[in-house]
């Protein structure tokens, strides 16, 4: 996990960083390290009425990789294109390197952009797709053929400049347009859910290899996908998007395993949700009484007795059997799933709750419609409030 | 079990007899289709002065008294003219057209798409008297250029429609890309956008080229004084004998209308089997 201050000179509220709406008054803080290779502030799309994207504000840090996560129609794809220049911003300011460039067409943003369809020209062959932008650049013609022949032997495609794009498997015109959109040295590369029209094998292939060139070539990258696990594993650090809106920044762990939102907690891995009432509360723990059993979370300020909370547990924080030493809830297998190292149980809880747990194996598994008793630490858990916001 | 084998082998005769039927109507239909070109072509080459059969032998001296025709071949060489410089007008004006009307969003789009197609609906009579009219109306005289507007209009919306079909095709990404990588407007569309049209393109000017060398109705309201084109020669050839220089005419009319959509056809089939060859080698150097 790359260090939280090496990411982005936007000012995190708090430790995980719940950035709702104008988080981006960091534009007078970037200035004595590096300027922000991309910094958004208080972004609007909207066509015609429909507001695709509303107040987005975020700052890229140079060399990083960041990830705007999200369902479809979230508008992390509007927020990409926008950078790119193919969307019009309704309201807000884009700069790139400190350049305002809300007005600057496309052609002249020098910015790579990697499509979920690849797009090579398919009456052009590898080495004039790869050299297209550094034509429009007018590097001279043996520098060209030097750095297309670099690109592609970055991509690990050497050799392929003759061949036509429908010659060439899906994974392999990827990289194409992968080295197509690096070899001009852009500021910004954009990969707008690149992998996703790949099969499953070839999807974690591409993810290393991107991840790799990437910091070989240390340029900034703004990746857009809907899948939680190439955001997790590849990105510096994730903007959580739903509804036109950020729900939550952070590095991949913090918004993992502390989620800002009920939406975040729910969208990023299978968390458990219980939802509960605060019977006490002192300002560093609460009891709080969820299905039917009582349980003890840090909360680190007090919370009015009656108030309606949510627990959100991940299931490998939740353990099981002999191994539970805090906040004992009993239940009963509904399914158990034998993994190998662990097995995942499914468990229910006080007939109406049910949860998910991960637990490594200690002893036998578990059969169905046996008794279980699963607990978890009082700090291994996120506390959301009535509106899904986190508490602790 | 022999009930089944039965109904089988009856099925099976059944569906001899059906093929039969299918074969001899679909015979029928070639024959009714083809016996008129196959009869002009053939007559052509009659020795008899008389452009019927039966044959009396070989012979081309009709197509020898064609050469020497000086009225058809000012007529020939007005509708290859014609023909040309309506191809290239309308294939211009028809790609970007249908450039416009797939890729841009603007007010009175639909009505545009609707007007662009109605000359192919309007009946060319209808087409050839309204011209007329109006020309009439603002008091102008029939010239060869009202003549090849004329043409152009009636080409229009078939260049139109062909282009826009490719055109729909053509997923705007690659537009995106090359705007990306730094090409303007212009270029990405002279780069990416036309090459991948090129098969609209020339479809569209071949069939532009036909449907203006072809024209019969339209061009005999429109055409000025004292100008032929090939088919309004031969309908006046016709009016004095059916002779048999007509059916020579109309075999070299025959061998331009559907030679040349063939001979484009081979050349763009040719062309692109040279690109995937010739591609390679040029990036050697």
């Amino acid at each position: 996990m790359p260090d939280s201050h090496d990411l982005s000179e936007v000012p995190r509220p708090a430790a995980a960083g719940v950035a709702r709406a104008g988080v981006g008054g960091s534009a007078a803080g970037g200035g004595e390290t590096s300027r922000p290779a991309v910094e958004f502030r208080d972004i609007d799309i909207a066509y015609g009425k429909f507001v695709a994207v509303r107040d987005f504000s975020l700052s890229i840090r140079k060399g990083s990789f960041v990830t705007l996560l999200g369902p479809s129609g979230c508008g992390k794809t509007t927020i990409l294109r926008s950078i790119a220049g193919l969307v019009d911003i309704s309201g807000g300011q884009i700069m790139i390197d400190g350049r305002r460039v809300d007005d600057v067409p496309i052609y002249k943003r020098n910015i790579g952009l990697v499509f979920q369809s690849y797009a090579l020209f398919p009456h052009k062959n590898v080495f004039d797709n790869v050299a297209f932008g550094l034509k429009y650049r007018n590097v001279p013609k043996p520098e060209i053929a030097r750095k297309v022949g670099q690109a592609l032997e970055m991509v690990r495609l050497p050799g392929s400049e003759k061949k036509l794009p429908s010659q060439l498997s899906g994974g392999q015109q990827q990289r194409i347009a992968l080295a197509r959109a690096i070899v001009f040295e852009p500021q910004v590369l954009l990969l707008d859910e690149p992998l996703s029209a790949l099969d499953a094998n070839m999807r974690e292939e591409m993810r290393v290899e991107i991840k790799k060139i990437q910091k070989e070539t240390g340029i900034t990258a703004i990746f857009v996908t809907h899948d939680q696990e190439e955001a997790l594993s590849m990105s510096d650090r994730i903007v959580v998007m739903n509804a036109g809106a950020v729900e939550q920044i952070g590095t991949p762990q913090e918004v993992y395993e502390t989620p800002a939102t009920a939406f975040v907690a729910d969208f990023l891995g299978k968390a458990n949700m219980l939802a509960g009432t605060v019977s006490k509360s002192d300002g560093a723990t609460a009891v709080v009484l969820a299905a039917g059993q009582t349980v003890n979370v840090v909360c680190p300020r007090p919370l009015a007795p009656g108030s309606k909370v949510t627990i959100v547990v991940r299931p490998q924080k939740l353990s099981v059997g002999a191994a539970v030493s805090a906040n004992r809830l009993s239940g009963r297998v509904v399914s158990a799933s034998y993994l190998g190292g662990s097995a995942i149980y499914e468990i229910d809880v006080g007939g109406k709750t049910s949860i998910r747990a991960n637990a490594p194996i200690s002893g036998r598994v578990l059969r169905e419609g046996e008794a279980i008793d699963l607990g978890f630490d009082p700090e291994g858990c996120v506390l959301l409030d009535e509106d899904g916001q986190r508490i602790s | 079990m022999m009930g089944v084998g039965r109904m089988k082998a009856r099925r099976k005769e059944e569906g001899r007899w059906a093929w039969r039927l299918t074969g001899f109507v679909t015979l029928c239909v070639y024959i009714f289709m083809f016996a008129p070109i196959a009869a002009t072509v053939i007559l052509s080459f009659n020795a008899s002065m008389f452009g019927g059969f039966p044959m009396t032998g070989f012979s081309l001296q009709w197509y020898a008294k064609l050469m020497g025709n000086e009225q058809v071949l000012t007529a020939f060489r007005t509708s290859l003219w014609i023909a040309l410089v309506t191809a290239a007008a309308t294939t211009a004006i028809g790609v970007v057209t249908a450039f416009a009307l797939v890729r841009f969003e603007f007010r009175g789009k639909q009505a545009l798409s609707t007007l662009v197609i109605l000359p192919a609906l309007v009946p060319e009579t209808i087409l050839g008297v309204g011209l007329l009219v109006l020309i009439k109306a603002v008091d102008q005289p029939r010239t060869m250029l009202l003549l090849v507007l004329g043409h152009i209009m009636l080409a229009v919306p078939y260049v139109v429609l062909i282009a826009q079909a490719r055109m729909v095709g053509i997923r705007r990404v690659y537009e995106e890309a090359a705007l990306s990588l730094g090409a303007s407007r212009f270029s990405s569309f002279r780069e990416i956008t036309l090459p991948l049209l090129i098969p609209a393109v020339v479809g569209g000017a071949l069939l532009a080229f036909t449907i203006s060398f072809d024209n019969t109705s339209a061009s005999l309201f429109w055409r000025p004084a004292g100008v032929e084109t090939m088919p309004t020669q031969i309908l006046s050839m016709l009016k004095i004998s059916i002779s048999p220089e007509i059916n020579a005419l109309g075999t070299v009319m025959i061998l331009v209308t559907v030679g040349i959509p063939l001979l484009g056809g081979l050349i763009l089939q040719s062309l692109t089997r040279l690109k995937r060859r010739g591609q390679p080698k040029e990036e050697a150097r």
